[in-house]
């Protein structure tokens, strides 16, 4: 009713946002445990901070460990406070930004790859042609019938977003992504 | 020992494990899927149990027991709601840092999932309020967890944990494991020592300072007594002042005579104007919460900022600092307090004169100032008689949330650690009775007061019944003002003073109300007879009620509006309708 008298002032202080956002992409090994998971993406969402990309599994059977790759936008104060928001939970053994590190090292970014699975329409010309882009990327046959392809492809995320293009004019029905796997070049680990 | 001394039930593997962690007492509520527990609390006398009469009342009580004392506090609680009401003191305690090992009853483990009676997800609710939980599905995890548990909820940067416990798991036996046995988890090590590069960077940058500050805030409690010893070394050999967090009050003495007072939003204009002017920060256990910082942008401009916390997150959140030095405060500070008394011959004290001639000039605006009145009990007269009537007394103080929550950090003098407990971080109204109750079981002889307002205490005030049955006498000292003032003053400061549903007109008769629970009823309406009645609750030995009147439209201050700097308070001599009304600009009013 009265809103229009007096505009709602606040409790909060907001300052403005000044610095430009990133992507990074950052490993965090971690204990196999139940909940481990909800932990870390429950961090993401509870603290507003973007996933673009999430990929879990256990890598060392014998200690019980799974490395997480996410790939992650945002400025670069609020990258640091994610890593230290990681470190924080308990089942967390490491985080690192493999982004920062790939700079470190003199590289321009982390080795990144990505698995899909893409499932094309495939008759009459478009078959052909379909066949032809797939081989000049890459990508093999794994299921077909003389209606339809099945195309696995890895790679860059660019090069599959490529792909995924290209396959679209010639009947592309779905499309499955694992998400990013990543690790640093050079001898040592994370 | 043979494997089958270690053989018990769940039930009595819980009660082993606390035992084996130091548990005195444990504040809880029972309900079908805690029933085999309560069964061995019945069977053993080591661990005392306080009946409560709401969830809520026991997180609280267990973090009061835990900040006064130093320990863990526990509490116990059912399945479903039990462990819904208990949300609330779970992220109380994790925002401030409370140690709290919290034990839910869960439904039979093939049972989860179903939708079972009195169901709930736990661990999925609790995950964000907590700084670690668990399901227990084996018995013979369950003795380990509990162990962890308390390792996790006091080490580092303390905080609350959950341990829940299907009731298929609290009957079946299992091997129990003694906390010596327990392994420590290799992915959590906090680090306690601080780097010595670092610390002696931070005394090269302190012996150069003209113009430094001191902020300390609970992190000094949490650490320890031996903290709160060094920061007052600390502070004696530098001849710094020093500043406090509403949650960091008693480190160093509020008679002390470097003491500027709290600072942040309702501090002292001597605190804040210090902090904005400062050339060199020494912020110890404490995290730039946005109550204290003000305006971001404009937080103490010129200084280079000096940070010493054991929360590696808590570094460069909200504000950018030069020296990070991450461990506990006590050993960081020994380490500073050592290296300083060895370069005590080449620093120059007399350059620190102009500072402290500043800071006089600031504190002679007397920014704590108010109207004093003879025929109504002003709130701030209230405190400052409570706080002289019980101060050579062994005093503990809670409150719960509000103009009288800051009244209590600006008039009542702390002295020492450990006595001051106050919902900071999550602001909790109802969090004071029962803290005060939690603090009267650890010290049942000290005099224990819940400063509390007419709002707030009725969030929790089902817990006189609590008080009463165990013959705990906490003073609940109401500063009865009709609204809930903190809403009203923010009303009239943003709101063009439309006091939406801030006036409660339906209030309880408070002495009566007392009476009906079996404690004492005092009711004082004149400032005449305030130090009398005041006199009589403490004389009185069972729970009291104080209704104490005041003045319904006083506001707090020295207020740092929002949108402002420190630098801009609005204070209480200044304060006129109009200016609080013309406080924020169209400017501030539009943040979110």
């Amino acid at each position: 009713m009265s809103a229009h008298l007096q505009p709602t002032g606040s409790a909060y202080f907001i300052a403005k946002e000044t610095e430009l956002a990133e992507t990074h992409t950052l490993s965090v090994l971690v204990d196999n445990e139940p909940g481990v998971l909800a932990r870390v993406i429950g961090l993401f969402s509870g603290r507003g901070y973007n996933i673009e990309s999430l990929t879990v599994s256990e890598t060392e059977h014998e200690a019980h460990l799974s490395r997480i790759t996410i790939v992650t936008r945002g400025t670069p104060h609020v990258l640091e406070q994610i890593k230290h928001q990681l470190e924080r939970l308990v089942p967390v053994h490491r985080v690192v930004d493999l982004t920062v590190r790939a700079a470190n090292l003199g590289h321009d970014r982390p080795i990144e790859r990505e698995l899909a699975l893409v499932k094309v329409h495939g008759s009459g010309e478009h078959r052909v042609e379909a066949l032809r882009l797939a081989d000049a990327f890459r990508a093999s046959v794994i299921d077909a019938n003389i209606e339809h392809f099945v195309f696995e492809i890895t790679g860059k995320p660019s090069k599959i977003e490529q792909f995924i293009a290209i396959m679209k004019p010639l009947g592309l029905i779905e499309v499955c992504r694992t998400g990013i796997a990543a690790m640093n070049r050079g001898p040592q680990g994370m | 020992m043979s494997g089958t001394e270690n053989q018990m039930t769940g039930a009595e593997i819980v009660l082993q494990a606390l035992k084996d962690n130091g548990v005195k007492h444990i504040f809880g509520y029972p309900g079908g899927a805690v029933l085999p527990i309560y069964d061995e609390i019945f069977q053993q006398e080591e661990i005392e149990h306080i009946l409560v009469r709401h969830e809520q009342g026991a997180g609280h009580m267990a973090e009061g027991y835990a900040r006064s004392t130093g320990k863990v506090g526990v509490m116990l609680v059912t399945s479903g709601p039990g462990a819904t009401n208990a949300v609330t003191p779970l992220q109380d305690a994790l925002m401030d840092s409370i140690p709290l090992v919290c034990i839910s009853g869960q439904v039979p483990t093939p049972l989860i999932g179903s939708d079972a009676f009195q169901e709930c997800d736990t661990v999925g609710i609790t995950r964000p309020c907590t700084k670690h939980n668990w399901l227990v599905k084996d018995v013979n995890d369950l003795a380990r967890i509990i162990h962890e548990a308390f390792r996790i909820a006091q080490s580092g940067r303390p905080g609350p944990v959950v341990v829940d416990i299907p009731k298929d798991i609290q009957f079946a036996t299992g091997t129990y494991t003694p906390p010596s046995a327990v392994p420590t988890q290799t992915s959590y090590q906090p680090r306690t020592q601080g780097d010595l590069k670092k610390i002696e960077e931070a005394v090269e940058l302190m012996k150069t300072a003209r113009r430094p500050i001191i902020y300390s805030g609970g992190g000094v409690i949490n650490s320890g007594p031996q903290a709160s010893h060094f920061l007052r070394e600390l502070v004696e050999l530098t001849g710094f002042p020093i500043t406090s967090t509403l949650m960091g009050l008693g480190a160093y003495p509020a008679s002390g005579k470097n003491w500027l007072g709290m600072l942040g939003m309702h501090g002292t204009y001597e605190a804040n104007m210090a902090m904005h002017d400062c050339d060199v920060m020494v912020c110890i256990g404490a995290r730039f919460d946005d109550r204290i910082t003000g305006r971001l942008n404009a937080f103490s401009p010129n200084s280079k900022k000096i940070h010493i916390d054991i929360d590696p997150s808590s570094i460069n959140k909200n504000v950018r600092v030069d020296i990070p030095i991450l461990g506990d405060v006590a050993t960081v500070l020994e380490d500073m307090v050592r290296l300083w008394r060895a370069a005590t011959k080449t620093v120059d004290r007399a350059r620190l004169n102009d500072w402290w001639t500043g800071i006089a000039k600031w504190r002679a605006r007397k920014s704590l100032a108010y109207t004093p009145s003879d025929d109504v009990i002003m709130p701030q007269y209230a405190i400052q008689r409570l706080y002289e009537l019980t101060k050579d007394r062994d005093t503990y103080i809670t409150t719960e949330v509000g103009q009288h929550q800051m009244w209590a950090a600006q008039f009542f003098g702390f002295e020492q650690p450990n006595r001051w407990m106050t919902s900071g971080g999550l602001g909790t109204m109802g969090y004071g009775f029962p803290a005060a109750v939690g603090v009267q079981v650890a010290h049942p002889e000290s005099l224990v007061i819940d400063i509390a307002g007419d709002a707030s205490i009725q969030m929790c005030i089902q817990e006189m019944s609590c008080a009463v049955q165990y013959g705990l006498p906490v003073k609940i000292f109401i500063l009865n003002n009709q609204y809930m003032g903190m809403v009203r003053q923010w009303q009239q400061l943003l709101h063009g003073n439309r006091l939406s549903h801030s006036y409660t007109e339906a209030m309880p008769d408070f002495v009566k109300l007392a009476e009906a629970y079996g404690g004492v009823g005092i009711r004082c309406e004149k400032p005449s007879e305030l130090d009398e009645a005041i006199r009589q609750m403490i004389d009185t030995p069972q729970p009291v009620i104080f209704d104490c009147r005041v003045a319904n439209l006083a506001n707090c201050f020295p207020m740092i509006p929002s949108g402002k700097a420190h630098n801009e308070m609005l204070l209480p001599d200044e304060a006129t309708d109009e200016a609080v009304a013309n406080a924020i600009d169209a400017k501030g009013r539009q943040l979110v």
